[in-house]
């Protein structure tokens, strides 16, 4: 067996690999249901109602994706330019605790806009610092990026756990480790009246088609996927290859972070420990899942928001453990890499 | 100041020092089989968590400890052969692959933790490997209580260290894992399969992995928990380059790393006002420390992470 690149990649081919990707792993997912003794129909029926059936369910399924959205971008823009970003999930609670710790007072007074924007800053900057540490150690001394952003969520989950119960802590939270809260005149209004969708996933999208702009119109979009491509034919062709991941390392960082103010200044409004059920790790899927186009982004999010929903309503109906959630996940996730080859490789025999 | 270095005395703090640097020692050893032959295995925090399931399951429902140790291993395998399959024949990229068999592998253990085992307060326990002393040896004063007191699977993790080193370094089996690592157009020309050796290697060394989660259930701990390997995983592929990808080196990062977790774990009984997430981070920090210290130095195997596809250079 001998695999061939492909001339190039037809659109059909791009939408129909996630699509199968998903599927493959519903049915693969079905006999995990089956050995729990439900019918995987009525497993995956309660999904969709558990995500879709109300006005609740939708708004929460919205809610849930609009940080995958950002974190999934995150990973997108660096996995693009090979650089294998797996810390969103440190840098999602960096830019939450920058967005707290500066809401909580320091901007209050500010006209809103403008604290927005600052907090918005704050968060992307947090997050991005975390990112540049890798990616200098990468560069300079040639330590695979995968491993240290992985040890820094554990290093950043400790030093969230240090900054509530310490210099953050809310004095009125009873003795639960809970970071002050944000100022109520700062928080994002919401979307939907009577509901925890609010303006973030407005923002999110925003931020993909500018992010999409930018990938496919400047220079700085060039230059990155020809880092990713082929980095010492790129560096010949005058490519600056360490300045440009140092700038994807800052943008998708600050994505990541951007995502964890977001979520603070939105619906929760303090920073705990358990604040991100994942949205880092979730980010990786979404992002492949996407193929790393930035469009593919928001379809993708909206996926894996409505399984994680669903999965806990489905689990409460049936008794499935909710874990199938992530399970699915990583099915598809393994799924999309297959598909992939075959979108861009012919097998000849 | 004096009591931290009492506490370097006693025996206690070295037994413990072997006791947290089992699991490592596994998957150290794990990792660096798949590296040798050329695979990154960023599979290994999963495939802990599945080995650690395994093992105590198997336990759980009335095997032997032993038995729990060879399913665990089995367990391993399979994770392994995927993520072989994945990246040696259809050449995907390792690291993405890597991340996905860890998804897969610790959700898969969660699920099927809670679908068969009846979680109520407290997760159920099985009763664990106990210290068992080597006769004669462990009468030796201080040596024998730290290194001849120790749990079966520690000594198997011991003399792997020592197999493993000998299988690289001395037969023709550990040259060709070797060659197929640095050059495996070179290994085809002298005769051999380097896909098929790719292949078995991933799936060993990932069986190794999973003892390393097989440890922490039947020896360390009497139960199992989701979140239980911790990182374990990273810092193994972490010392791995520590090691420069050789056995004896990795046992003796695997140790001055738990010395380093054993000694901040009491510190923290000694030394008051520090916040005690502050002693938590500090193995974490010191993989990238080392990683930093050593990154340049280390001689990756030439062809790790480079597909191998026949007839193509």
């Amino acid at each position: 067996m001998r695999f061939e690149r492909r001339e190039e990649v037809s659109l059909p081919a791009l939408i129909l690999a996630p699509l199968g990707a998903v599927l493959a792993a519903l049915v693969l997912c079905a006999g995990l249901i089956a050995m729990a003794g439900v019918s995987p129909w009525v497993a995956y029926g309660e999904m969709l109602t558990g995500a879709f059936g109300s006005r609740l369910a939708v708004t929460e399924t919205f809610t849930r994706a609009s940080p995958l959205i950002l974190t999934g971008l995150a990973a997108a823009v660096a996995f693009r330019a090979r650089l294998w970003n797996i810390g969103g999930e440190g840098q999602f609670y960096m830019g939450a605790l920058a967005a707290a710790a500066l809401g909580h007072s320091a901007l209050v007074g500010w006209p809103l806009p403008l604290a927005w924007v600052a907090l918005a800053v704050a968060g992307m900057a947090a997050g991005a610092v975390l990112l540049l540490v890798p990616a200098v150690l990468r560069l300079r001394f040639g330590v695979d990026e995968v491993v240290t952003t992985l040890l820094l969520n554990f290093i950043v989950l400790l030093f969230v756990g240090l900054m509530v119960e310490g210099v953050l802590k809310d004095p009125m939270a009873f003795g639960w480790p809970q970071s002050v809260p944000v100022a109520a005149g700062l928080r994002l209004p919401d979307l939907v009246p009577r509901s925890r969708l609010h303006v973030g996933i407005v923002l999110a999208v925003v931020v993909v088609l500018v992010v999409w702009l930018v990938q496919a119109r400047t220079v700085f979009g060039a230059e990155t996927r020809a880092a990713g491509l082929n980095p010492r034919a790129a560096a010949f062709a005058g490519v600056p290859i360490t300045a440009t991941l140092v700038k994807v390392a800052l943008l998708s960082g600050g994505l990541a972070g951007l995502a964890g103010a977001i979520e603070v200044l939105g619906p929760v409004g303090y920073v705990t420990t358990t604040l991100s059920p994942g949205f880092g790790y979730a980010g990786i899927v979404v992002a492949m899942l996407a193929a790393l186009h930035p469009l593919g982004v928001v379809a993708a999010s909206v996926f894996v928001a409505t399984v994680f929903v669903g999965a806990d309503a489905m689990s409460r109906a049936t008794g499935v453990p909710s874990f199938i959630a992530d399970v699915i996940m990583a099915v598809a996730l393994l799924a999309m890499l297959v598909a992939l080859l075959f979108t861009t490789y012919r097998v000849r025999r | 100041m004096m009591e931290a270095f009492d506490i370097l005395a006693t025996a206690s703090l070295w037994s413990a020092v072997l006791r947290i640097a089992t699991p490592l020692i596994f998957g150290v050893l794990g990792a660096l089989i798949c590296e040798r032959a050329g695979v990154l295995n960023l599979g290994i925090e999963g495939i802990m968590t599945m080995g650690a399931m395994v093992g105590w399951l198997t336990v759980y429902w009335g095997g032997d400890l032993w038995t729990g140790l060879a399913m665990a291993v089995l367990a391993g395998m399979v994770m392994g052969w995927l993520h072989a399959m994945l990246t040696v024949p259809l050449g995907l990229s390792q690291h993405v692959s890597g991340l996905g068999i860890t998804l897969f592998a610790s959700a898969l253990s969660y699920y099927l933790y809670r679908l068969w085992v009846e979680v109520g307060d407290l997760p159920p326990t099985i009763e664990p490997f106990q210290p068992w002393p080597v006769p004669i040896l462990s009468d030796i004063p201080f040596v024998g209580e730290v290194l001849f007191t120790q749990t079966p699977p520690t000594y198997v993790a011991l003399i792997l260290v020592a197999l493993i080193a000998w299988m690289l370094a001395r037969t023709p089996l550990g040259l060709a894992l070797r060659m197929t690592g640095e050059n495996p157009h070179a290994v085809e020309a002298q005769g051999l399969n380097p896909v098929r050796i790719r292949i078995w290697a991933v799936m060993v060394g990932s069986g190794i992995m999973a003892l390393g989660g097989a440890f922490l259930t039947t020896a360390a701990f009497n139960s199992f928990f989701p979140g239980m390997v911790q990182g374990r995983g990273w810092i193994c592929i972490a010392l791995v380059v520590f090691a420069s990808w050789r056995p004896g080196k990795a046992l003796i990062g695997a140790l001055l790393f738990a010395l380093f977790d054993a000694f901040q774990l009491r510190l923290q009984t000694v030394v008051e006002g520090v916040p005690y997430q502050l002693f938590l981070m500090a193995p974490y920090v010191l993989s990238i420390v080392a990683l930093i210290l050593v990154a340049r130095r280390a001689r990756v195997p030439e062809a790790l992470m480079q597909p191998y596809r026949r007839g193509e250079r």
